[in-house]
């Protein structure tokens, strides 16, 4: 690293970075890390999910910001592994599984689910709010993959992959407030009318169990799944780079 | 508080019981084998499968654990009952935590679920025939189904949670040796994995 290679802290600690990274960007390439669900390394940010919320502090005061979105700058103080901003990311991820249906002991996610693992880094332990009762349709009309619209985050990866790698562009997020939820571009709006394979990336992409492959569920023993370990809650989260 | 030298410290107080669980967390609560030998001196049951008894004491306990979530009128009693006699209240594997696998009614009418499970002849047929005179259950004792299934931290205030299905047995004895110590409980991730 070059002398003059700007650098911002993370809770201290120095990160250079390259004029147009944004914080998180930065900080993966620096090996660190800060929880998030919507954001991939691989697509444009697009701020939705908040869990990278980091607190800057600035001559100006602090503020609240997604780290995905922010561009990093020389000399900025941010800090993420704080109590309060631990509390807010846990807030944040209980109210998802509390508006889903995210029964991890029966899902063949389990294991290998984004949100699950945000949760154990969080160190959650409960689900805190009152849970929505209402399931979301299933779409099991593809002869390969399946739709658990009850399990979506609303990340929107899928969308992004399908439009950005698989030239689909099968599916969109439609609705509003509590009916918000994910659309399959196609006239029946039914996956199996939609052109989406089991080998389209929008497919293994997804951070939790809504989109999934048929008939691989359970494949990999307990024990044996990307987030069963190693023990250290610290890097539990981070992502598999093959999704 | 500190116990009168020459006595010996007054035993934990524990109650169980199973609401719309499986008993698959009292089982893993058995499953601590002999680390009980070590802590058998210092707890002492209350309500629970194991004891039989119907009531929990009414001077209250220390610990109330919590099996599965609500599926009826009688599971609110009971729990009401042991949030008014538990000091520390813990909601204890993924039904308490969140409703499981009884959840997986919730969003079909009750009366529906009724229906399908007493009066409809294709679900008879499964059984092996249409029944006679099928109807459904009236009997005054039984309790009526909620709505739906609710994990317990929305009917009463929850002092802690042990996630998991089940939670593993070292984590019940975390949570024993916890309490004994009064400190507060920090589980390692392996022993809180929500599967």
């Amino acid at each position: 690293m070059s002398t003059d290679t700007p650098t911002f802290t993370l809770d201290g600690r120095p990160i250079p970075f390259q004029p147009g990274q944004t914080l998180m960007q930065a900080v993966q390439a620096a090996g660190a890390y800060i929880p998030h669900l919507c954001h991939h390394a691989d697509f444009d940010p697009i701020g939705s999910c908040k869990v990278c919320s980091v607190r800057l502090v600035g001559p100006h005061g602090e503020r609240t910001v997604t780290s995905c979105t922010w561009p990093a700058q020389a000399g900025l103080e941010v800090r993420s592994e704080t109590a309060p901003i631990r509390h807010d990311r846990q807030r944040l991820v209980q109210m998802l599984f509390a508006e889903g249906q995210h029964h991890c002991p029966f899902c063949e996610k389990s294991g290998n689910c984004h949100l699950q693992a945000v949760g154990y880094h969080l160190g959650m332990t409960d689900t805190h709010f009152h849970h929505s009762q209402q399931p979301h349709a299933v779409d099991a009309s593809h002869p390969d993959v399946w739709l658990d619209r009850s399990r979506c985050i609303l990340c929107e990866l899928c969308v992004r992959a399908s439009r950005e790698v698989d030239g689909k562009s099968a599916f969109a997020i439609g609705g509003r407030g509590a009916q918000t939820t994910l659309l399959v571009n196609s006239p029946s709006g039914l996956l199996q009318d939609s052109g989406v394979a089991a080998s389209d990336r929008a497919v293994h992409i997804c951070p939790v169990g809504a989109l999934m492959p048929k008939r691989q569920g359970f494949a990999i023993p307990i024990g044996q799944r990307h987030y069963d370990g190693p023990d250290d809650d610290a890097d539990i989260a981070r992502r598999p780079e093959d999704t | 508080m500190s116990p009168t030298p020459g006595t010996p410290p007054r035993p934990l107080t524990i109650a169980t019981c199973s609401l719309a669980g499986c008993f698959g967390c009292h089982m893993s609560f058995l499953d601590i084998d002999e680390a009980l030998a070590d802590l058998i001196d210092h707890i002492a049951f209350d309500r629970s499968p194991l004891t039989d008894l119907k009531h929990v004491h009414p001077d209250g306990v220390d610990i109330g654990l919590i099996e599965g979530g609500l599926c009826n009128h009688e599971n609110v009693e009971v729990l009401r009952e042991f949030r008014a006699r538990c000091k520390v209240l813990v909601a204890v594997g993924a039904c308490a935590m969140y409703g499981g696998v009884p959840a997986l009614r919730n969003g079909i009418p009750v009366a529906e679920l009724m229906a399908e499970a007493y009066l409809n002849p294709a679900a008879q047929g499964k059984l092996g025939g249409p029944l006679h005179d099928a109807q459904l259950p009236q009997d005054p004792e039984l309790p009526p189904l909620l709505r739906a299934v609710l994990p317990v931290h929305e009917v009463v205030h929850v002092d802690l949670t042990l996630p998991g299905c089940p939670p593993p047995a070292e984590a019940f004895r975390q949570l024993i040796l916890a309490q004994l110590a009064q400190r507060d409980l920090v589980l390692p991730l392996h022993l809180r994995h929500f599967d």
